[in-house]
């Protein structure tokens, strides 16, 4: 009895260190999921805090006297005249103009606050309403990036202003007027690349994502449902279909980069398709994705219950005919939830994109699958790169615009898997 | 035509055919008295002809269409007077493009030599032929076979057999094309790799300790050999690997625990998705955080407490990855921790141990085996994985165990190597293919060892 007691009684005094050791390993796995938490929520902020200042542009509004004589023109019409004009001057000194204190003597500097583009900007207006020449004009221009860096970025020591005083002052009091604006950027959404931080646009990319994706979606997705069908329904129980499955599996697990490294031995340098084009990139993305789509579009054949099965061959269907007829379209949804995550992969795969060639500088939009272009992850990677700060905003701002698609893509799939597909 | 618009040609001519045979096989039963005098129903009919028009042509351009642009090259090479045929793949290559230029109008024909202009006109004509002969064939192709297939139908042909019996095969094609990729990773890596190893001696890949792939621009440069050592690429990926498993592997494994035994109905339903989330960022996303962010903090961290650190050091691009995994290690943890049956967590409950004492007593060390074959999954992942450190690690190839030095890894050689202009002949080049080759099998080793034990271990409690 005494033995028993004093048992009870060590069992009683360690209580209270076992309580405290559960809680600690309770703290144990708070603190892991608030680390996990807390590295998502950093990067968001991150990113967001670099890049949403890329949403927006500096523009110059200012009266623009288009005098033929300054410019050298007196024929908008005529191609060789507009070649040789000078489109800079007038905007130089309507700008001089809107700064109180300069004179002659600073044009230099002045020049210094207009994007180098704007003069295009300029011709391009002119030749389209020849009739403006010797009127005097409000329009609207593009800032140089220098200008755009200090209006969002002044006091920020990341960033290096590359204007001096004069021109520091000069922007201050200009925006102060209203004459410097920043504005929603449209320039980023409806261009391509650009070597000027200011006219750079992601619209190119996002037509090759599309291009790309279209590609993938188009190849994998059949293929890969019929793939699926197969194995679950039609496969005989041999080494043959054993040696598909692993391969699959294997497939599944494989490093991406070594998918760049198939596209380019094979689809590049075997077959002789270009470099850096859409449908090459469909192609090794759609290799890379098909283990994803078999994989999910076999469990959503499995789900089907047998009962289906059974009551279609009841009535004399076919083997064929019970599988699509029957299982397919049940399981459709499935595959599509599937296939749409598989999709959102691929379309934020990078590595091997760079290996098939879509790194290279590409100013156009593309205008068809094999056009040279870029994707939206690699136009990340091109712009984080950069040792210019004002092209990271754009990396950013460019992150955030793929992040919108993937998440908008993963809810898709989401409201997919709980709207359409049936509990048995 | 464009090879895209001859694919809707044949899909369209596809349907044609489709009823076509639709409406031939109805007129031929209805002198029979309706279609229940035929073996089967019109649509197979047509369907049958239209899978006779549409195989055969799809797989003629197919094939055109991959093949064309080798084809064309070889030509235009052959046709080059004797004293320009390239010696080597490297000039072929910089020939070619240089000639596709002049054709496509990006340099003009009067700055390059009399021939290779020629050559470029050539190349223009051939361009044309082909797309000329291509379409031809795949038209005529269509449409004879389709019209074969549209006089063999009769009221006793068992059109829906043939059907089902084609469809079939395509699936099984599709099947078979997992196997295809395989064998074309396989023979693609393993060629180079080979001529590569026909360069460099096999003893200097696998146990030399010194990395800086150059070729010479002149023979009698200095350094003129490059030094291919792979154990720095390798150490290096090792090292990101290792830290990224020390970030993933405990917060990985306790976020899953928690969230299996102790957290409620609604705290999951919140925080799983949102850790699934991290799974779902892109890597190059990744890599930006990583070089941009992490990386700074961490040599201004170091500067501050006075070491140095690498502004690309091996410990950010590791932490970053690690963060990617976790929810990979989670969620392969929390399958293995479900599958442990209730019986064992009663049990243990039942004779008063706590929560805690159950987990790490009876359902930790059941589990074991199937979280290791996950661990063993992520590390192959980590491996494997390109964009964090492509952005944020270095390319000098350190033999070093200091994770605040910079490291290379045999990705990131990959990609260095592979992007901008190539010569496919060059031991520079072929490194890459012989780097990919032994990540490849370093990958599928691991797949295959973690896939067998995790099978094991399933089967052990099912």
């Amino acid at each position: 009895m005494n033995n028993q007691r004093s048992q009870a009684e060590i069992v009683r005094q360690s209580l209270k260190s076992r309580y405290r050791k559960e809680r600690r390993f309770r703290a144990y796995g708070v603190l892991a999921i608030a680390i996990a938490l807390g590295a998502l929520l950093t990067l968001f902020t991150d990113i967001i805090g670099k890049g949403y200042t890329g949403f927006l542009k500096t523009t110059i509004t200012m009266e623009v006297q288009l005098d033929g004589e300054m410019m050298y023109l007196d024929d908008p019409t005529d191609e060789r005249q507009i070649k040789m004009a000078d489109f800079v001057e007038p905007l130089v000194q309507a700008l001089i103009k809107e700064i109180p204190g300069a004179t002659e003597d600073d044009r230099d500097q002045v020049r210094g606050l207009i994007n180098p583009y704007a003069s295009v900007t300029l011709r391009d207006a002119l030749t389209a309403n020849p009739d403006w020449l010797g009127t005097s004009r409000t329009m609207t221009f593009l800032s140089h990036t220098n200008v755009d860096v200090y209006v969002k970025h002044a006091g920020d020591d990341a960033y290096s202003i590359k204007l001096n005083d004069q021109q520091k002052a000069w922007v201050d009091e200009l925006q102060e007027r209203g004459v410097i604006e920043t504005s929603f950027n449209d320039v980023f959404f409806s261009g391509g690349d650009s070597r000027d931080p200011s006219r750079a646009g992601i619209l190119g990319a996002i037509v090759g994502s599309l291009l790309t994706m279209f590609v993938t979606l188009i190849l994998s997705f059949p293929i890969g449902v019929a793939a699926a069908i197969y194995l679950e329904e039609f496969a005989p129980q041999n080494k043959f279909t054993d040696f598909i499955e692993v391969n699959i599996n294997n497939l599944a697990a494989v490093p991406s980069i070594i998918f760049g490294l198939l596209g380019l031995a094979v689809f590049i340098n075997l077959f002789g398709m270009p470099r850096s084009v859409p449908v090459v990139g469909g192609l090794v993305l759609t290799l890379m994705t098909l283990p994803t789509i078999i994989i999910s579009s076999r469990a959503a054949i499995k789900s089907v219950p047998p009962s289906i099965r059974e009551a279609a061959e009841g009535i004399g269907a076919s083997k064929m005919q019970v599988v699509l007829h029957h299982v397919l379209p049940l399981a459709m949804p499935g595959m599509l939830t599937g296939s749409i995550i598989g999709m959102a992969q691929a379309l934020g795969e990078t590595a091997p994109l760079l290996l098939i060639g879509m790194v290279a500088f590409i100013v156009d939009v593309p205008d068809g699958f094999l056009d040279s272009a870029t994707v939206l992850p690699v136009q990340v990677f091109l712009w984080a790169g950069s040792p210019e700060l004002a092209f990271i905003e754009r990396a950013s701002a460019a992150i955030m615009v793929l992040l919108t698609f993937l998440i908008s893509m993963n809810a898709l799939a989401i409201w997919m898997r709980k709207r359409l597909e049936r509990r048995w | 035509m464009q090879p895209a618009n001859l694919l809707l040609l044949t899909l369209a001519l596809a349907i044609v055919a489709y009823w076509l045979g639709y409406a031939r096989s109805r007129s031929l039963a209805m002198p029979l008295g309706g279609i229940r005098h035929l073996k089967s129903l019109p649509f197979y009919y047509g369907a049958r002809a239209a899978l006779w028009s549409g195989i055969p042509a799809l797989l003629v351009l197919g094939l055109w269409a991959a093949f064309q642009g080798k084809v064309i090259q070889l030509i235009i090479i052959g046709g080059l007077p004797d004293n320009m045929i390239p010696a080597t793949d490297g000039e072929a290559s910089l020939l070619l493009s240089k000639i596709s230029n002049v054709a496509s109008g990006a340099l003009p024909p009067g700055f390059v030599e009399a021939p290779i202009a020629e050559a470029a006109e050539r190349l223009k004509a051939l361009r044309t032929q082909s797309r000329f002969l291509m379409s031809a064939l795949v038209v005529s192709v269509a449409v004879l076979a389709g019209f074969l297939g549209w006089l063999r139908i009769r009221p006793r042909l068992n059109a829906r057999v043939q059907v089902e019996s084609i469809l079939k095969w395509v699936f099984f094609a599709c099947a078979a094309l997992a196997i295809l990729t395989t064998v074309g990773i396989i023979f693609s890596v393993a060629f180079e790799t080979i001529r590569f190893f026909g360069k460099v001696p096999f003893t200097e890949f696998f146990f030399g300790t010194h990395w800086s792939p150059q070729t010479a621009l002149r023979a009698d440069q200095v350094a003129s050999q490059g030094a291919f050592g792979m154990i720095p690429l390798f150490t290096g990926t090792l090292l990101i690997s290792a830290i990224a498993m020390i970030v993933a592997v405990p917060v990985g494994l306790l976020s899953a625990i928690y969230l299996s035994e102790y957290a409620g109905k609604k705290v999951r339903g919140v925080v799983k998705p949102l850790l699934e989330m991290l799974a779902g960022i892109p890597t190059v996303v990744y890599g930006f955080f990583a070089a941009l962010t992490v990386a700074p903090f961490i040599s201004d961290l170091a500067a501050s407490i006075g070491i140095e650190a690498s502004s690309q050091s091996a410990l950010a691009a590791g932490a970053v990855m690690g963060i990617m995994i976790i929810p990979f290690v989670s969620s392969l943890s929390d399958d293995v921790i479900n599958a442990v049956p209730q019986a064992m967590r009663d049990g243990s409950l039942a004779l008063g141990a706590t929560q805690s004492e159950t987990m790490k007593k009876v359902i930790f060390p059941a589990a074991l085996p199937g979280i290791m074959g996950g661990i063993l999954l992520a590390v192959s992942r980590a491996i494997g994985e390109t964009m964090i450190v492509v952005m944020a690690a270095g390319l000098a190839a350190n033999l070093t165990a200091n994770p605040l030095e910079t490291v290379t890894t045999v990705t990131v050689q990959i990609v260095t190597l592979l992007t901008g202009d190539q010569e496919f002949d060059s031991a520079k080049t072929l490194a890459a293919f012989a780097l990919g080759a032994m990540l490849f099998i370093a990958t599928l080793l691991l797949n295959v060892i973690a896939l067998k034990i995790v099978r094991k271990y399933r089967e052990q409690y099912e």
